[in-house]
């Protein structure tokens, strides 16, 4: 019964590093962007969370109706504006553009909140728990998280199948001069599609700062398992995000059955042995 | 309708320069023939033409108003489209979407999903297929449509002949000449002269970047094509 529990919360805890993971996944699906302020765009959404919360009184969930256009505003004029001018065949331009901008935002969150770690409160829902069984409880947050990455991918998968822009979007990621050939603003594509990924990284952002705490720097670290995720999964995979988060996430859970210590080092050795055997993760979107 | 005009026309890859001061004029309403050997700067001008390389804005005109420079998004909404070498099928589109992004450039004007599909009735059988998992005949067949769902004036074709079996050809210059009748421009990019040469009514030969003839197709004798393609 122990093994099954800690499968579960093995499973749902591979939910929150999907939904860390998805924004970076879909930004380097589309555009081959390689985006090092990930995690530190997560922690920002947290803080801008926080920041409504503390100013106008809102619940951490309704203040999502505040940060999410304000994050696909941020994601749009960002590519727009820089980042579309630091891609090209080059990985490196893009990945020095966005180590910076996490130093930006890292520094810029200091300067605003302190070093303190903040973390948001959802009442009971953060510590309710469904029964199954007589010795088997499942917390009710993070089967929510779990739903929430679920429901994102589905929601993305629709956006990219049936709709226009994701028409755009696949397109685009194909072959952006063809594209361009057939009368698509390919800069524009970009713009929406990094104002998505930064919905998501807003979503992501807000669903944390409930779960843990959060400070200025702990971006990093987000990044870190956000990335094992995407290249577990196959790097633009947002399916393969999933399995890559969940794999993760059963790793580290069962890791610390084994011995506590060995939680986060149990993630990073699967990782490693993915990473040997598959270079390319389980479900590789990029054939070259 | 379109006429193009490019006036000393120059194209740079990095340090290496493609095209040295092009003279060229696509009239409206006509086939041209762009003929040349590997590395001529054909598919240079075409690039040039359709804003994939930059240029100065008044080495290319449209309808008599500068357009060098512009995006190819820009230029493609006035009215140009491309058959690029290759066909250039985006792999992960069905060939119905690959058709329909033909759609996006937003014109109007007499071409339609069904109108493809009447065309070239092949591509309705499979049109839930990968764009790429068809022939190559017909995979040219989705990069013509996709073209002309944009609703074009002028046709730029890429070689696309290139790689097919003598009798797809036949049936795509078919189509090619079904849509001169219809009054679009087309420029054909071609390696096969004789063939380039039947359906133009002008033609320019490049060499090394520069032209190294050019003409009525009518009053150009083969033997003239040979030499110019050549540079004897």
């Amino acid at each position: 019964m122990d093994w099954i529990a800690t499968l579960l919360q093995g499973l749902l805890l591979g939910g929150v590093y999907a939904l860390f993971a998805i924004g970076l996944s879909l930004v380097f699906g589309v555009m081959r962007l390689v985006n090092i302020a990930h995690g530190d765009m997560i922690v920002l959404a947290g803080f801008v969370s926080f920041a409504v919360v503390e100013v106008l009184g809102l619940g951490p969930i309704l203040s999502l109706a505040i940060v999410l256009p304000l994050f696909f505003a941020f994601g749009y004029v960002l590519q727009l504006a820089v980042l579309n001018r630091t891609l090209g065949d080059d990985l490196l331009p893009p990945m020095i553009v966005t180590f910076g901008l996490a130093i930006v935002i890292q520094n810029g969150l200091l300067q605003s909140f302190a070093a303190d770690s903040r973390k948001l409160s959802l009442g009971e829902v953060e510590t309710a728990s469904i029964a199954l069984g007589t010795d088997i409880a499942v917390g009710v947050y993070p089967l929510i998280i779990f739903a929430t990455a679920i429901v994102t991918i589905l929601a993305l998968q629709a956006l990219f199948y049936g709709t226009k822009i994701g028409r755009e979007f696949r397109a685009t990621s194909d072959d952006p001069e063809a594209a361009r050939l057939m009368g698509i603003n390919t800069k524009r594509v970009f713009a929406v599609a990094t104002g998505v990924a930064l919905v998501v990284i807003g979503i992501a952002g807000v669903l944390m700062a409930i779960r843990t705490t959060f400070d200025p720097l702990s971006g990093p670290v987000r990044l870190l398992f956000a990335f094992e995720a995407v290249i577990i999964g196959g790097l633009g995979n947002i399916w393969g995000t999933l399995l890559g988060g969940v794999t993760l996430g059963l790793a580290q859970a069962i890791g610390g059955a084994i011995d506590p210590q060995f939680q986060v080092m149990a993630g990073h050795l699967v990782f490693l042995a993915i990473l040997i055997v598959r270079p390319r993760g389980f479900f590789p979107k990029v054939a070259h | 309708m379109s006429t193009i005009e490019t006036r000393g026309l120059t194209a740079h890859y990095g340090d290496f320069q493609a095209l040295f001061g092009l003279d060229v004029t696509l009239r409206s309403g006509e086939t041209t023939a762009i003929i040349g050997a590997n590395g001529a700067g054909k598919s240079t001008f075409m690039k040039a033409i359709t804003g994939l390389i930059k240029t100065a804005p008044d080495m290319i005109h449209i309808d008599g108003a500068p357009a060098g420079g512009r995006d190819a998004h820009t230029i493609i909404s006035q009215g140009i489209a491309m058959v690029p070498e290759g066909r250039r099928l985006f792999p992960s589109l069905s060939v119905e979407e690959n058709l329909l992004i033909g759609t996006h450039a937003k014109r109007s004007g007499p071409w339609s999903l069904d109108r493809v599909y009447d065309v070239f009735p092949v591509l309705k059988e499979r049109r839930r297929l990968s764009g790429t998992s068809l022939s190559g005949g017909q995979q040219q067949m989705v990069a013509i449509g996709r073209a002309l769902l944009s609703n074009p004036t002028t046709l730029l074709c890429d070689e696309i002949s290139l790689g097919l079996a003598p009798v797809v050809i036949e049936e795509l210059y078919r189509t090619i000449a079904e849509l001169r009748s219809e009054g679009l421009s087309i420029v054909i990019v071609e390696q096969d002269v004789a063939r380039a040469v039947r359906v133009a009514d002008q033609v320019y030969c490049f060499m090394e970047g520069r032209v190294s003839l050019s003409g009525a197709a009518q009053d150009i004798a083969l033997e003239d094509i040979r030499n110019a393609y050549f540079g004897i």
